[in-house]
């Protein structure tokens, strides 16, 4: 367990593991947005009321649950490197912001080309909406006070603090839609009880769902091996990463 | 010597704070001054009609006595962290957590709770129904509490940043937001002749939390601003 744990803590390392992960992953995450894309649109009956503009379904809602997801994972990595002070977990924080905030910012931009054809109006000041738009914030905040440091050790440090007084917000955002009663409907995929979604809409979702995880997964793994490199442009193995492309 | 107890060692924090800030009396007026001052902006801004500066004034007087609070928390930790007394705090015996705790109290003493008390004179300067005041100053004088201590933790982060203002609002106002939803929403309800105190109890609620969680994030962003 302790001996991972130190793995973890080792840039090569994890630079190889990275790589070899993403070789995999990559390929299937970009097979698998193709088929859920045209799975959701072509092969999926029209909403009874909304017809084919629901269809937005397969990008809003996968972007906005990793969205969510991610604050997580920013959050989990701050504390991991506030506790053990381990440095790749710096790294995976510093990565998880601007994937986040580009989700969110998908997110919002979807939802609101979604709003004009079922509510008549791009923007709405709902519950949901409003606190999508404070977790967008969140994350510039996260990144503005990490650009803000001279000393990129201090940065990771004070931004961890910051994305874990965040996670107070993040259960708000959760249930804003089930504690006040706005436009945006409550949601649809329920883990207990019955979900108020059709099999023929929702196995596809899920599946977006899966995809656009494995698309931060993606994400996440390409943004530390850049910022690792950077780190670690001083020492040997990098030199040598480098060198072997170059004639010398 | 012996380490004073932490109880006295915050008393006496705190009475440190209170003089210091009451021997330059004029900076504990400038917030009240750029509350009074931004209020007079909206009747020029909206027009004077009563009927619609009534309407706004429960959100008018909350939003800038938010944004008074976000001018005024940047400074807390400001001057030790110059003269170096701030170190001299990290490194005492006593427990970070209560200290900080009086660094904010001492600030929203100063600047939150005076708002409160002078927010019925602006209230009705704005034409806010004489009903709605006790709910106006409770919702501030709860409200403000919590923005001290949230306020705190942008000022620990940002306190060794040589260009701290504009970031600070940055870092802090999404966590404002909520405490704005209240406290508003308070006096809004009190408008409407619906009990405030559900509002008042789920500010409250917030205070509980932020005199619980808020010193720590404010003792680990000092820790960190130190460093630099």
């Amino acid at each position: 367990m302790w001996s991972l744990f130190h793995k973890f803590g080792s840039p090569p390392w994890l630079y190889r593991l990275s790589g070899s992960i993403l070789r995999w992953l990559l390929p299937i995450t970009v097979i698998a947005l193709v088929v859920g894309a045209v799975w959701g649109v072509l092969f999926t009956p029209p909403d009874f009321r909304q017809g084919n503009s629901y269809r937005i379904i397969y990008i809003h809602v996968p972007a906005a649950v990793v969205a969510l997801a991610g604050y997580y994972v920013m959050a989990i990595a701050g504390a991991v490197s506030l506790i053990w002070r381990m440095k790749m977990a710096d790294v995976a924080m510093r990565a998880c912001a601007p994937i986040g905030a580009a989700l969110t910012f998908v997110a919002l931009v979807t939802g609101s080309i979604w709003g004009k054809p079922t509510w008549g109006t791009w923007w709405v000041w709902d519950a949901r909406i409003t606190s999508m738009l404070i977790l967008f914030f969140l994350y510039l905040g996260v990144i503005a006070l990490y650009e803000a440091y001279e000393n990129k050790e201090l940065a990771a440090k004070a931004c961890a603090v910051l994305s874990l007084v965040g996670t107070v917000n993040i259960p708000i955002i959760y249930k804003s839609v089930d504690w006040w009663y706005s436009l945006h409907q409550p949601a649809s995929i329920k883990f207990t009880g019955d979900t108020t979604i059709d099999p023929s809409m929702l196995y596809p979702l899920l599946f977006m769902i899966i995809s656009f995880y494995a698309l931060f997964t993606c994400a996440l793994l390409l943004n530390m091996r850049a910022e690792i490199l950077q780190r670690e442009q001083r020492t040997a193995w990098v030199r040598r990463l480098a060198g072997s492309g170059e004639r010398d | 010597m012996r380490a004073a107890s932490s109880a006295a060692f915050c008393a006496r924090l705190l009475r440190r704070q209170l003089v210091l800030g009451l021997r330059r009396p004029v900076e504990i007026g400038n917030p009240l001054l750029f509350f009074a001052m931004v209020i007079a902006l909206f009747p020029l801004g909206l027009g004077p009609a009563p009927d619609t500066l009534a309407a706004f004034a429960p959100g008018i007087l909350w939003i800038v006595a938010l944004l008074s609070n976000l001018l005024t928390s940047e400074g807390v930790f400001r001057g030790d962290f110059e003269d170096g007394s701030l170190e001299q705090l990290l490194l005492a015996p006593q427990p970070l957590y209560f200290s900080v705790l009086a660094y904010v109290l001492a600030q929203w003493l100063l600047t939150g709770f005076l708002l409160g008390l002078l927010s019925p004179l602006f209230a009705l300067m704005l034409g806010l129904e004489p009903a709605a005041i006790p709910a106006l100053a409770g919702s501030l004088l709860l409200g403000t509490a919590v923005l001290s201590l949230v306020g705190g933790i942008g000022a620990a982060l940002t306190v060794g940043l040589r260009r701290g203002g504009m970031l600070i609002s940055l870092l802090i106002l999404p966590f404002y937001m909520p405490v704005l939803i209240f406290g508003s929403g308070a006096v809004q309800a009190a408008l409407a002749g619906a009990p405030a105190a559900p509002y008042l109890a789920i500010l409250g609620a917030m205070l509980c939390m932020a005199v619980a969680l808020a010193p720590l994030a404010i003792a680990a962003g000092l820790r960190i601003s130190a460093d630099t």
